[in-house]
C-alpha cells in the first residue's frame, strides 16, 4: 500500500495547502457582517467544472495508485514471471504523447482564439487518441498470440487489467473529446468550448502521466522502487 | 482587538459571481422522476435507502430467529444464516448508511445550508440516484437468483467468497453482489463530485468556509474521504470478478475445491483485506462524520446555544478524516501480519481517540447550561452522544492488538460495532429526519408516535446490544449458525440469546411505527410553518416551505453571521439568522 500512502500525502499536502488559505484560524463568532477578504474563505474564480475535473482526477489518481499498490504487492512472488512489453508499445505511447501535445496546441489556439487551428489540433489529437487505443487493443493480440494470456501468470494479469482499466479512461475521455471536437466544428467557439477544450487537455495531460508510470512499471524500470518500498516495510 | 462590526451590510461587495442558470423541468417525468432538482433527488435516494434498509431489517430479525430460538425454523438453515449475514451487513453499512448520509441529507441541505440553488451539476447528481438505484435493484436480484446471494459475510474475504462451499460462490450470487459495488461507486463518485464542488464553489456571498454549519462540514469531510477510498473496494470488486468469472488468481491461493485441485494459485487473501480495509475504516468514519455534524447542530439549536469550540469541532472534524486512512490494519491483527504493523496500527487507532474526545466533550459542554428544550431531535442527539461514547470506548479495547486477538471473532466485535456504527448514526439519522421532515413536507412528525419510537428504539438497542458484550467476554464466537452443545457456553447464554431476539423483534416493530408516522404526518401533521424550530441556518429561512425549485426566489441570500448565534445578549429573538445583518427587532434601535 505504499505507493497509495504516497499518493495520499501528495493530496493532503494540496489539502493542507488549501485549507491554510481558508482563515481556518478565523473566529466566526466575533465576525458579524463582515465578509472575508479576497481569497480569504471565499469561493475562489476557477469555473466549478474545472475544480469538479481536479477532484475526478483525484479519484482517477486514487484508483490506479491503488491498483499499481496491488501489483507491488503481488510483484516478485514465486509464481511471477515478467510479461515481455510488446514493441508497439513504445509507438502507442508515442501517439499518446502526440495526443497530449494536440491538445496543449488546440489550447493555446483556443485561447488566442484562433479557431481554425484550434479545430484542426483537436482533431489531431482525437485521431492519435484513437490510434493509441488501437494500438493498445494490437498489443494485446500480439501477446495473446505469443501464449501469455490473461490467467496464466499474475504479471498478465495485471497487465490486462490496468491497461485495460487506462484504455477505459482514455475512452472515457474520447467520448468528451468527441462531443468537443463536434461542438467546435458546429459552431464558433464560445467560452463554454474553451473550457472543454482546456479540461479534456487538463484530463489528456493526466492520463498520458498515469500511462508513462504504468509503462514504466510494466517495462521493469519501477523494480528499484519496489524494492526499495519492500526494504521499507520489512 | 477583533474587529466586531455589527453592522456591515456598507461592506458588502456587489455580486461578483453571476447567478447560475437553473434547469427547468417541462414536464411531470423530468420533473419528478429524472429530476435533476436536488431535493427530489434527495428525497429518491432516502426512499430507496430506507426501502433496502427495510429487507435489512428484516434479514436482521430471521438471523435473531435462528441465534434465540436454533432449531425451531426449518427455513433457515446454515446456508440461508450465512446469506442473511451478508446481506445486512452490506445493505446496511453501503446501502442505507452511506446512501442516506450522502445522497440523502446531503443532497437535500447542502445547497440549501450554503445558500445554492442547486447542486452544481444537476445532470451528473442525477445520474447519481439512477445509478444508485441500479445498484440496489442488482443486489437485491441476489435473493432472486439460482444459488441466491452470497454468503461470504459482507466483508467478502477470498477464496471462500468464490468458491463453491459459500453459498453464491459459485452461483449468481457474488457476481451479483461485486457488480452491485461496482454500479454504487461509480454513481456515487457522480454525486460526491456534486457535493464536493458545491460546497467548493456554490455557497452564497458571506458564506466562509468558517461560517458553514458543522453539518456540512461533516458531509464535506466525509465526501472527500468517501471520494479516496471506495476506489480501493472498486479495485477489490474488479479483481475478484477476474478472479471469478476468467480464472486469474489476484487473490487465489492454491486450494483445493472438492477434492480437487484448482488451476488457480499464487494469489494473496491478504492483499484483497488490505484493499478491502483500506475502504473498510474510512467507511466507518464517512458515515460517523455526516452524524458529528448533523448532531452538532440539533444539540446546538435545541440546546438554544451556541456550538461550544466551533473551530475546534472543524479542526477535529479534519483530522479524523485524515487519521482514518492509517488505521486500516486494526482489522487485520488475525491475519498474521507483522507485529511491528500492529503496534504501528494500534497507535494510529488509539490516537483518533483525541480528536473524538475533543468532539463529545464539546458536544457536553454545548449542552452545560443550555436551554434545553427535550424535542424529539434533541432525545436522538443524546441517545447519540450516550451511544457513541459506549461504542468508542469498547473500540479502545478492540484497538489493542494483545487484547483484541481473544476478543476477535467474538459477539464483542458485534456489539461493538453496532454500537459505534449501527446504533449511533441511526439515532443522527431519526433524531434528523425529526428535526428536517418538517422543512421537507411543511408539516410536523407526530410528537406522541415519535416519543414511543424514541424510547423503544433507545433502550431496546440497549438491551440488544448490552448482553451482546457479555456474551463476546464469554468467548460465543459471531458467525456461528448454531452454538451446539460447547462446554464453556453456559444455559445462561442462551437464554440472553432468546432476550436479545426478542428485543430485536420489538425494536424492530418501533420502525414501522416510524415508517407509519411518516406516512401520516405527510396529511395529519401539524403544520409546521417556515421555521419551528427556530433555527439560524439557511435552510429555515427559503421562502417556501417546503423550498420551491430553485430554493431562494428572486435573491440568493446574503450570509452575515455564523451558524450558532443562538441566545444573543440584546438581539431580539433568541437566535439571529445567518442571513440577517443587526440584531433584529427593536430592541437594537434601543440599544443603539
Amino acid at each position: 500500500m505504499s505507493v497509495m500512502l504516497l499518493f495520499l500525502a501528495a493530496i493532503a499536502a494540496i489539502i493542507i495547502w488549501w485549507m491554510a488559505q481558508q482563515r481556518l484560524t478565523s473566529r466566526p463568532w466575533l465576525e458579524v457582517g463582515r465578509l472575508g477578504q479576497p481569497g480569504g474563505g471565499e469561493r475562489s474564480q476557477i469555473p466549478p467544472a474545472k475544480i469538479g475535473l481536479y477532484v475526478f482526477l483525484g479519484v482517477v489518481g486514487a484508483l490506479f495508485s491503488l491498483f499499481i499498490s496491488a501489483y507491488l504487492m503481488r510483484v516478485g512472488t514465486p509464481d511471477w514471471w515478467s510479461t515481455p512489453i510488446p514493441r508497439l508499445l513504445w509507438l502507442n505511447t508515442a501517439m499518446l504523447i502526440v495526443s497530449s501535445a494536440a491538445m496543449q496546441w488546440a489550447k493555446t489556439e483556443a485561447e488566442r482564439g484562433r479557431d481554425d487551428t484550434m479545430r484542426t489540433a483537436l482533431l489531431a489529437a482525437l485521431a492519435t487518441a484513437i490510434l493509441f487505443l488501437t494500438g493498445q487493443v494490437f498489443a494485446w493480440r500480439e501477446l495473446t498470440e505469443a501464449g501469455y494470456v490473461l490467467a496464466d501468470n499474475p504479471a498478465n494479469s495485471f497487465f490486462y487489467v490496468i491497461t485495460g482499466m487506462h484504455g477505459l479512461h482514455i475512452l472515457g475521455g474520447l467520448v468528451a473529446l468527441g462531443r468537443t471536437t463536434v461542438k467546435a466544428w458546429s459552431a464558433p467557439a464560445s467560452r463554454s468550448l474553451r473550457l472543454s477544450v482546456d479540461l479534456c487537455a487538463v484530463y489528456w495531460h493526466f492520463m498520458l502521466a498515469v500511462w508513462l508510470i504504468l509503462f514504466a512499471l510494466f517495462a521493469g524500470w519501477a523494480n528499484d522502487f519496489a524494492d526499495l518500498c519492500r526494504q521499507l516495510l520489512t | 482587538m477583533v474587529d466586531i462590526r455589527s453592522d456591515a451590510s456598507a461592506a458588502i461587495p456587489p455580486a461578483e459571481v453571476e447567478d447560475v442558470e437553473l434547469y427547468h423541468p417541462r414536464s411531470w417525468w423530468t420533473k419528478y422522476v429524472f429530476s435533476q432538482d436536488a431535493k427530489i433527488i434527495a428525497i429518491q435516494y432516502s426512499m430507496t435507502a430506507i426501502a433496502i434498509g427495510m429487507v435489512a431489517l428484516v434479514l436482521s430479525w430471521l438471523m435473531r430467529l435462528q441465534l434465540g430460538f436454533p432449531g425451531t425454523f426449518d427455513f433457515i438453515d446454515a446456508d440461508h444464516y450465512y446469506q442473511f449475514i451478508t446481506m445486512h451487513g452490506m445493505i446496511m453499512v453501503i446501502y442505507l448508511l452511506t446512501a442516506l448520509f450522502l445522497g440523502g441529507f446531503g443532497n437535500y441541505l447542502i445547497p440549501l445550508m450554503v445558500g445554492a440553488r442547486d447542486m452544481v451539476f444537476p445532470y451528473a447528481n442525477m445520474l447519481s440516484y439512477w445509478l444508485y438505484l441500479l445498484a440496489v435493484l442488482v443486489l437485491a436480484a441476489g435473493f432472486f437468483a439460482p444459488g441466491g446471494p452470497t454468503g461470504a459475510g459482507w466483508t467478502l474475504y477470498p477464496p471462500q467468497a468464490i468458491l463453491s462451499g459459500t453459498p453464491g460462490g459459485k452461483d449468481w450470487g457474488i457476481l451479483l453482489m461485486l457488480s452491485s459495488l461496482i454500479l454504487f461507486i461509480i454513481g456515487f463518485t457522480m454525486g460526491g463530485l456534486n457535493y464536493v464542488v458545491t460546497v467548493l464553489q456554490g455557497r452564497a456571498r458571506g458564506m466562509t468556509l468558517m461560517r458553514m454549519p458543522l453539518t456540512i462540514w461533516g458531509i464535506f469531510t466525509a465526501t472527500i474521504m468517501a471520494l479516496l477510498a471506495f476506489p480501493a473496494l472498486f479495485v477489490a470488486a474488479v479483481m475478484m470478478l477476474f478472479d471469478r468469472l476468467l480464472g486469474t488468481s489476484f487473490f487465489m491461493p492454491a486450494i483445493v475445491e472438492m477434492g480437487e485441485q484448482l488451476k488457480q494459485g499464487g494469489g494473496s487473501p491478504i492483499l484483497f483485506q488490505h484493499l478491502f480495509w483500506f475502504f473498510g475504516h474510512p467507511e466507518v468514519y464517512i458515515v460517523a462524520l455526516p452524524a458529528f455534524g448533523i448532531v452538532s447542530d440539533l444539540i446546538s439549536t435545541h440546546a438554544r446555544k451556541n456550538i461550544f469550540g466551533y473551530r475546534m469541532m472543524v479542526w477535529a472534524i479534519v483530522i479524523i478524516g485524515a487519521l482514518s486512512f492509517i488505521v486500516w490494519a486494526h482489522h487485520m491483527y488475525v491475519s498474521g501480519m507483522n507485529p511491528k504493523f500492529g503496534f504501528f496500527f494500534a497507535t494510529t487507532t488509539l490516537i483518533i481517540a483525541v480528536p473524538t474526545a475533543i468532539k463529545v466533550y464539546n458536544w457536553v459542554l454545548t449542552l452545560w447550561r443550555g436551554d434545553i428544550h427535550l424535542s424529539l431531535p434533541m432525545l436522538f442527539a443524546l441517545a447519540f452522544i450516550v451511544t457513541f461514547v459506549n461504542g468508542g470506548l469498547t473500540g479502545l479495547f478492540l484497538g489493542n492488538v494483545v487484547v483484541d486477538v481473544p476478543l476477535s471473532d467474538t459477539m464483542f466485535v458485534v456489539a461493538h460495532f453496532h454500537m459505534v456504527m449501527g446504533v449511533a448514526p441511526i439515532m443522527v439519522i431519526f433524531g434528523a429526519i425529526y428535526h428536517w421532515y418538517p422543512k421537507v413536507t411543511g408539516r410536523m412528525l407526530n410528537e406522541a408516535m415519535g416519543q414511543i419510537h424514541f424510547w423503544v428504539t433507545f433502550l431496546g438497542a440497549y438491551l440488544i446490544f448490552f448482553p451482546m458484550h457479555y456474551l463476546g467476554l464469554l468467548g460465543i464466537p459471531r458467525r456461528y449458525h448454531d452454538l451446539g452443545e460447547a462446554a464453556f457456553v453456559p444455559e445462561s447464554a442462551h437464554t440472553l440469546n432468546a432476550f436479545i431476539s426478542v428485543m430485536a423483534l420489538t425494536v424492530g416493530a418501533a420502525q414501522i411505527l416510524f415508517l407509519f408516522n411518516l406516512v401520516w404526518s405527510l396529511k395529519k401533521g401539524r403544520e409546521a410553518g417556515g421555521n419551528p424550530w427556530r433555527a439560524t441556518t439557511l435552510e429555515w429561512q427559503t421562502p417556501q416551505t417546503p423550498p420551491a425549485h430553485g430554493n431562494w426566489g428572486k435573491e440568493l441570500p446574503v450570509v452575515y453571521r455564523w451558524a450558532y448565534d443562538y441566545s444573543v445578549p440584546g438581539a431580539a429573538e433568541d437566535f439571529i439568522p445567518q442571513n440577517q445583518p443587526g440584531l433584529g427587532g427593536p430592541t437594537r434601535e434601543a440599544a443603539s
